[in-house]
């Protein structure tokens, strides 16, 4: 459902002009990384990305490429606010979540530059819903600096291995422990709550591993608060890319199909938790 | 003790603690020589269930006594572990069935560790080492071979009994009649004025039963969400239920047998007097109503008892008694010998006995089970053989009572009740 231009009387004004036919391509994606209430914004020729990060220690990413819009026009090198991400997803979901074909929401999102809103117009059977958003002053993002050269083990997973494993783990613990190792346990995920400790592992010649490049072996732990909110990625994903660098970042990586098939991606980088005590290891 | 369960029964073992979830906060892991008992009982200790799986239902199954001690007294190591963490483990009872292949557990009580291996699909394996504590033998003090009363019934009856009772009721009355008939019924509470509630009654005709023998006219009133609980395992496993039973206020008996498997769930009942009400009400005699209703026209006394309209206008008309027309004292504490218990020093039993008020009931689940303080306190109201004077009397089990009387009625060992107070010394 394209917008006609006649109701756009001044469409040069705007520095930034995306539309999308199916607003839930853009929403589900912002959705998996839906955490925190504010989001950083950076658009290029490329597409956009969205930033949000928590405590200092967790980012997550959420790439639409420019190619997932029906059109998408730039005037500058780069655009970067920051938005409520909150209200941004309620109103693009303001006509329903629902997956019918038959009911898709229309979107043009507009910018005008620094200091202005950004403009959705969503429409669904004829009607049209604008919507002004303000937007913030960027704040600056953390550089994780994840060099894939330094990358020691990466490994590769079908989603449907880990979902079932991130929604059993044991919440009562403060860490995961997320072992890589070109012997065993090869890819060991490990829990120590209250109730004792459980540790998960995934032959590395197992059917859900697509790829498995373990140079080294490698412990580390994160703090499960922190990666509890990738489940919402790991959810809507196909595969998932998990990489550790040689300071034990983590960065995960999920594959993510959309209703169109085409493929986006969302990225989580976690630090380590450097309170290791290495007798538990 | 080492064990391996394999394809269908590893549900089966996820059931069954699903099932013991609705009784207690805890799971009682007993390796024995003849198979793996899991138990748990309430806080409150008016429930118990026990699974016990023999040897033959695990693909291997290998007993060890913990030491060398042990072999001696024959006594086999036991713990108990946190509900929430095995639950945790048997959570999803779809993704048992879908994706576990083999559940091995293990028990080794130098490691201090009970671990519960799951191997999945695709060469997953989700290893659990749960912390456990020591603690002494789970013993209900029941006897169902002297019940005059035994109704065997297939799963699905009671299932499709009971399904017709609101998801908040918390107790249902069973009543037998020598005619061959079985009725289930909600069961109102004294204080609930019934002009206002939904009354519910479902009756059974005996062809419906396996087993039926009812040999003392009697009605019991038990716990709903316990007796759900059993249902939805033995539904699974297509088992049929027995359920042997006394009177009021004695604890009622629900079995399954297998050749593989035996499931007690024993549930306390409420006591004679409330139910001998109920059971007026039940028969559409009149009896002398209480301030709350206003004096009536006395109900006939040829009500049909099968006749549900009789029956609520019964209930509009009449009420609960407080003394009740025949006054007698409450059952005797059925204090029968363990079955299967051959020893008495160090098994902790539970006695089954009438004894104590609703109140004590909730103040006991508020609270952490069995402090030294608390257990002053509830005794006095809880002398048995007292009839209680008025509601719900359950029957609770040993730690209630005062050590004086538990050794008085039963003649077991002091160690009897002092068990749940030994948990927080441990932890």
């Amino acid at each position: 459902m394209p917008f006609s231009t006649q109701s756009e009387t001044g469409d040069d004004q705007y520095i930034l002009v995306a539309n999308l036919d199916n607003v839930r391509n853009l929403s589900n994606i912002l959705k998996a990384i839906h955490f925190k209430d504010h989001a950083t914004c950076f658009a290029t020729k490329n597409g956009i990305k969205m930033t949000v990060e928590n405590a200092k220690c967790m980012q997550a990413n959420a790439f639409i490429q420019a190619g997932i819009f029906q059109e998408y026009t730039i005037k500058e090198d780069s655009v970067v606010f920051r938005i409520n991400l909150t209200v941004l997803l309620d109103c693009l979901t303001m006509f329903g979540t629902s997956a019918l074909p038959a009911s898709s929401t229309a979107l043009r999102m507009c910018y005008m530059g620094y200091g202005h809103p950004v403009t959705l117009f969503l429409e669904e059977g004829g009607v049209v819903t604008v919507c002004k958003i303000h937007t913030q002053e960027p704040e600056e993002t953390l550089d994780f600096d994840f060099c894939s050269t330094n990358v020691i083990n990466k490994i590769i997973l079908q989603s449907e291995g880990l979902r079932e494993a991130f929604a059993e783990l044991d919440m009562t613990s403060e860490v995961l422990q997320i072992t890589m190792s070109p012997d065993k346990p090869y890819f060991r995920l490990s829990t120590f709550g209250d109730a004792g400790s459980a540790h998960l592992d995934y032959p590395k010649d197992s059917d859900l591993m697509e790829a498995f490049h373990c140079s080294q072996t490698q412990t580390n732990r994160y703090k499960l608060s922190l990666l509890k909110p990738s489940t919402k990625a790991l959810a809507l994903s196909c595969k998932v890319s998990i990489r550790t660098d040689n300071r034990g970042f983590l960065s995960l990586q999920y594959m993510i199909r959309n209703e169109d098939g085409q493929i986006c991606f969302v990225e989580y980088y976690c630090c380590p938790d450097e309170n290791i005590d290495e007798t538990e290891l | 003790m080492k064990c391996l369960v394999t394809g269908g029964n590893v549900k089966v073992l996820g059931k069954a603690i699903h099932s013991l979830s609705r009784i207690g906060d805890e799971v009682y892991f007993q390796p024995l020589e003849d198979g793996l008992s899991l138990r748990s009982v309430n806080l409150s200790r008016s429930a118990y269930g026990c699974f016990l799986f023999a040897p033959l239902f695990f693909q291997f199954y290998e007993y060890t006594s913990c030491s060398d001690e042990d072999q001696d007294t024959n006594e086999s190591f036991r713990c108990k572990v946190l509900m929430k963490s095995v639950l945790n483990v048997f959570r999803s009872l779809s993704s048992l069935e879908k994706t576990v292949e083999k559940c091995r557990i293990s028990l080794n009580p130098k490691t201090s560790r009970l671990v519960i291996q799951l191997l999945c699909k695709y060469g997953v394996v989700k290893t659990h080492n749960l912390s456990f504590q020591e603690c002494e033998s789970l013993q209900a003090v029941f006897s169902k071979d002297v019940c005059p009363n035994v109704l065997r019934a297939p799963a699905r009856v009671l299932v499709d009994a009971v399904v017709h009772f609101p998801v908040t009721l918390s107790e249902v009355t069973l009543a037998p009649s020598c005619g061959g008939r079985v009725i289930f019924r909600n069961y109102l509470e004294e204080e609930t004025d019934p002009s206002k509630m939904m009354l519910t009654e479902m009756t059974l005709n005996e062809d419906e039963f396996l087993h039926f023998q009812i040999s003392k006219e009697s009605e019991i009133t038990f716990c709903l969400k316990e007796f759900r609980g059993l249902l939805s395992f033995a539904e699974s496993s297509s088992l049929p239920v027995s359920i042997h039973f006394d009177i009021a206020g004695r604890p009622v008996v629900f079995s399954l047998e297998d050749p593989v498997l035996e499931v007690h769930f024993v549930l306390a009942t409420l006591s004679e007097q409330e139910v001998s009400g109920s059971q007026k009400l039940a028969r559409g005699s009149c009896t002398k109503d209480d301030t709350r209703l206003p004096p009536s026209e006395a109900a006939a006394d040829d009500f049909l008892s099968d006749d549900i309209d009789s029956y609520m206008i019964a209930m509009e008309t009449t009420t609960v008694e407080e003394a009740t027309a025949n006054g007698c004292q409450p059952p005797h504490s059925p204090t029968f010998p363990l079955k299967g218990s051959g020893r008495a020093e160090g098994s902790s039993s539970i006695l089954l006995k009438p004894g104590g008020r609703r109140k004590d009931l909730s103040m006991l689940s508020n609270n952490k089970p069995g402090s030294e303080s608390e257990e002053e306190e509830e005794e006095p109201g809880e002398v048995p053989g007292t009839p209680p004077n008025k509601k719900f009397r359950s029957l609770f089990f040993g730690s209630v009572l005062s050590q004086r009387d538990a050794l008085h009625h039963t003649g077991l060992s002091e160690e009897v009740l002092a068990e749940a107070s030994d948990v927080e010394e441990e932890s």
